[in-house]
């Protein structure tokens, strides 16, 4: 018997080779850009601050309703593709209750107590809508080939658009403003705009809350058990119907409060508002490694920030002429990148800390 | 057995394929006294003429299709709802201002075959998708609202033989709004955002080129996309050429999120704001919040000095038939495009004994193009050999009161400049 040894050159495929000519394109492309606009020194430090706060906060909507994203494949191993669904639903509802309160003068006399009824409706009314979407649409699926619930959840989503077209209409409508967030802070000698600075401090705090409830609470390790194993989890006597929908209503409200911070740094809401955060959370989730929670508050953040960075960091230095048409771009090429050269994500696939 | 069930469904698969093929292909037809080499729309004693919108009258842009689709209503309301004793029937399908609503609404449309003419689209992003799929079906269209030079273009292609318009040339447009940039502003540097659209994009080219043209330097010429959300970077980036006025002529939605961000931008504080006719609505007002204070528009002038004691009528029957002002600036558009369609189906049309009425589409489509010293509401229509048939009347307005109650264009927002001085 004779070992066959081959060289490293035989051993090459033409899809390895295509992949190793892909991977080196890329980081040719990226850092002959960087090192293009660096050098032309066209943008200032503040620039850049600017460029990472807008990011960081863009971001922390999106790591938010991608924690929904990520819980449920954690647990379900099924994308729930109505999720940005569930995200417009909290804010276009809490719309109504804002601008009840905006023509009472109640808004800006009271703030603080104002932003937290906000978000409590549209955390609510988000849970009630992920809550029942799991009862009604994907539970009778539970044992269904994995197909079966993901064309499901496509249908649920086009179901809670048009329904909420139907019960608030197709136009926009706009939040109205706080007196206190109008302008910026001067924060480190740099002025930062207010709702940005709400935006990150609330979406920190959240994600802070859902991880320490996911690995501290009993129900959160209900969870991971469930994620781990669902079977043997309820052989140890968790109600797994139970987690289950608790996991939905803590994605949902974590969506809802995105919904109410998207509002107010973007003031616009429309049945259709869902579609497009949903997609990019959804590809957060999955840059971070789906199923793993801090992986999608890292996804997120780091989407939000290659988004707002990128098109001026790297496409500029190309001299590509109008670079933020191309920021959707730069995210899903970020996304196809990783699906080819690390499926598991950024931190790996997982939301308990062992897996089967 | 079963090799015969096969075969036959084969035979009936091609026959169905190639028979689905010829129809639309129908050569030269004679129905009744008609010869026409395209198609007769035959219809019978008593029965409707059909006439066909497309707009978008839902979404962030309704405001745009409902105005036109109001146009359209009072125009058959003025003959009276009848043509040459025959019924008008009004049907219409939304178009959503892009190109996949362009493409399902136009092909609804073509489906029906006893539609004689169309008035639409809105956004020029739906008719250049279209238009060949409405021509085709031998269905000629007359737009309100598309403004994009390319649809009227020498070089645009015979599928849009069928094509005409009430609305200006952007060509107008962009050089009014570069006209007041340089001359009553007094701007040196202009930065142009587009969505990608080809009314924006061509829009916001002709601006470009003609305030360079006036001595102007364009310090940035950006791109977003229709469903950005997040526009504080690419105005920080803006903000580095600083600019003395941003022309962003995109819609509603994302023209609100820049109007809005671009007033929490350090560089831009000074930096005047100018939009065009797709957002010039009290929806805009909405979305833009008190940021639109002070920001310029260019949209039709519509103002009664411009256009005459005939509008003012029809505002009063708009007034009482809708119980509000106009939403948008085409409404006269759309009300012109309908009464052009009637006048060249009443030149074409004929009657047999028996009371049938017959519509040659060549016919129609040639009447149309015929079109000359038409006095619509917006002015004497012309039509020139690609369907341009507008009367520009293009002014400058400014927002002065950013409560959308208070929507009434000419006082809010206020006409400030017109560059014509002649009726």
């Amino acid at each position: 018997m004779i070992a066959i040894q081959r060289i490293w050159w035989q051993r090459l495929s033409f899809v390895n080779l295509f992949l190793w000519a892909f991977r080196i394109a890329v980081i040719v492309v990226v850092i002959w850009g960087t090192a293009g606009t660096l050098m032309a020194g066209k943008y200032q430090r503040e620039h850049w601050i600017f460029f990472t706060v807008f990011g960081l906060a863009q971001g922390g909507i999106y790591a938010l309703i991608a924690l929904g994203y990520t819980m449920v494949y954690g647990i379900l191993r099924m994308i729930n593709f109505a999720h940005g669904e569930v995200f417009m639903s909290g804010a276009y509802t809490a719309y109504f209750a804002a601008a009840a309160l905006y023509n009472s003068g109640y808004l800006n006399r009271h703030p603080l107590i104002s932003f937290l009824i906000l978000l409590s409706i549209a955390m609510s009314v988000s849970m009630g809508v992920a809550v029942l979407l799991e009862r009604i649409a994907y539970r009778p699926l539970r044992y269904a080939p994995r197909l079966v619930p993901l064309i499901t959840a496509i249908g649920a989503s086009f179901f809670l658009q048009y329904t909420f077209r139907g019960l608030y209409g197709s136009g926009f409508k706009a939040y109205p403003e706080f007196d206190v967030l109008k302008g910026d802070w001067i924060i480190f000698g740099v002025p930062v705009l207010r709702t940005q600075v709400l935006v990150l401090v609330a979406s920190v705090l959240m994600m802070v809350g859902l991880y320490t409830f996911v690995m501290r609470t009993k129900i959160g390790t209900a969870m991971r058990a469930v994620s781990e194993d669902m079977d043997a989890a309820a052989l140890m006597g968790v109600n797994v119907d139970r987690v289950i929908a608790i996991t939905f209503a803590v994605g949902g409200a974590m969506a809802g409060a995105a919904g109410v911070l998207y509002a107010m740094v973007f003031k616009q809401v429309h049945f259709f508002m869902g579609f497009v955060p949903g997609i990019k959370a959804f590809t957060s989730a999955v840059l971070g490694g789906i199923g793993n929670i801090p992986g999608a508050m890292l996804g997120g953040m780091f989407l939000g920030l290659i988004e707002s960075i990128g098109p001026a960091l790297i496409l500029d230095g190309l001299g590509i002429v109008a670079p933020y048409q191309l920021k959707d771009v730069i995210a899903f090429t970020m996304l196809v990148m990783v699906l080819i050269f690390r499926p598991s994500g950024i931190l790996g696939e997982r939301l308990a800390v062992k897996k089967a | 057995m079963r090799r015969l069930n096969f075969l036959k469904i084969f035979v009936a698969l091609v026959l169905v394929t190639v028979g689905a093929y010829l129809v639309p292909l129908a050569p030269a037809a004679t129905v009744g006294p008609v010869t026409d080499p395209i198609g007769v729309v035959k219809i019978g004693k008593g029965e409707p003429i059909v006439i066909a919108w497309w707009f978008v009258v839902e979404g962030p842009d309704a405001s745009l299709g409902i105005d036109t689709k109001r146009g359209v209503e009072i125009a058959v309301d003025d003959i009276g709802g009848k043509l040459l004793g025959h019924p008008i029937k009004l049907i219409g399908e939304n178009s959503g201002c892009n190109a996949e609503g362009g493409v399902t609404a136009a092909t609804k449309i073509a489906a029906n075959k006893q539609v004689v003419a169309a008035v639409g689209s809105n956004c020029s992003s739906e008719a250049v998708p279209g238009v060949p799929i409405l021509w085709k079906a031998g269905i000629p269209t007359v737009s309100p609202s598309n403004t994009a030079p390319i649809l009227t273009d020498p070089k645009r292609g015979p599928g849009y033989d069928g094509y005409l318009r009430t609305a200006h040339n952007d060509k107008v447009q962009g050089r009014v709004a570069a006209e007041f940039a340089r001359k009553v502003l007094k701007a040196n540097k202009a930065a142009t955002i587009h969505d990608g659209s080809p009314y924006a994009e061509q829009l916001a080219a002709v601006f470009a080129e003609n305030f360079e043209k006036l001595g102007g330097k364009i310090v940035a010429r950006e791109a977003i996309s229709p469903t950005d959300t997040d526009m504080r970077p690419v105005l920080t980036r803006i903000s580095l050429g600083v600019p003395d006025i941003i022309y962003y002529p995109i819609f509603i939605a994302a023209g609100g999120h820049v109007t809005r961000q671009a007033k929490e931008i350090g560089g831009l504080k000074k930096t005047a704001l100018m939009g065009a006719d797709g957002m010039f609505s009290p929806d805009f007002l909405r979305a833009a919040g008190p940021a639109a204070l002070g920001m310029y528009h260019t949209s039709p002038d519509l103002s009664p000095e411009a256009l005459g004691p005939r509008y003012v009528e029809f505002l009063k029957k708009h007034e009482k038939k809708y119980g509000e002002k106009p939403l948008a600036p085409f409404h006269a558009h759309a009300y012109d495009a309908a009464m052009m369609i009637f006048e060249a189906i009443k030149k074409v049309a004929k009657t047999d004994a028996a009371g049938n009425l017959y519509i040659g589409r060549k016919a129609l489509r040639d009447a149309l193009y015929a079109t000359k010293n038409f006095k619509g509401l917006t002015g004497i229509l012309t039509c020139n050999q690609w369907g341009d048939c507008a009367d520009p009347k293009i002014a400058v307005y400014q927002v002065v009161n950013t409560d959308p109650a208070t929507w009434n264009p000419g006082v809010n927002p206020k006409k400030i400049w017109t560059p014509y001085v002649k009726r």
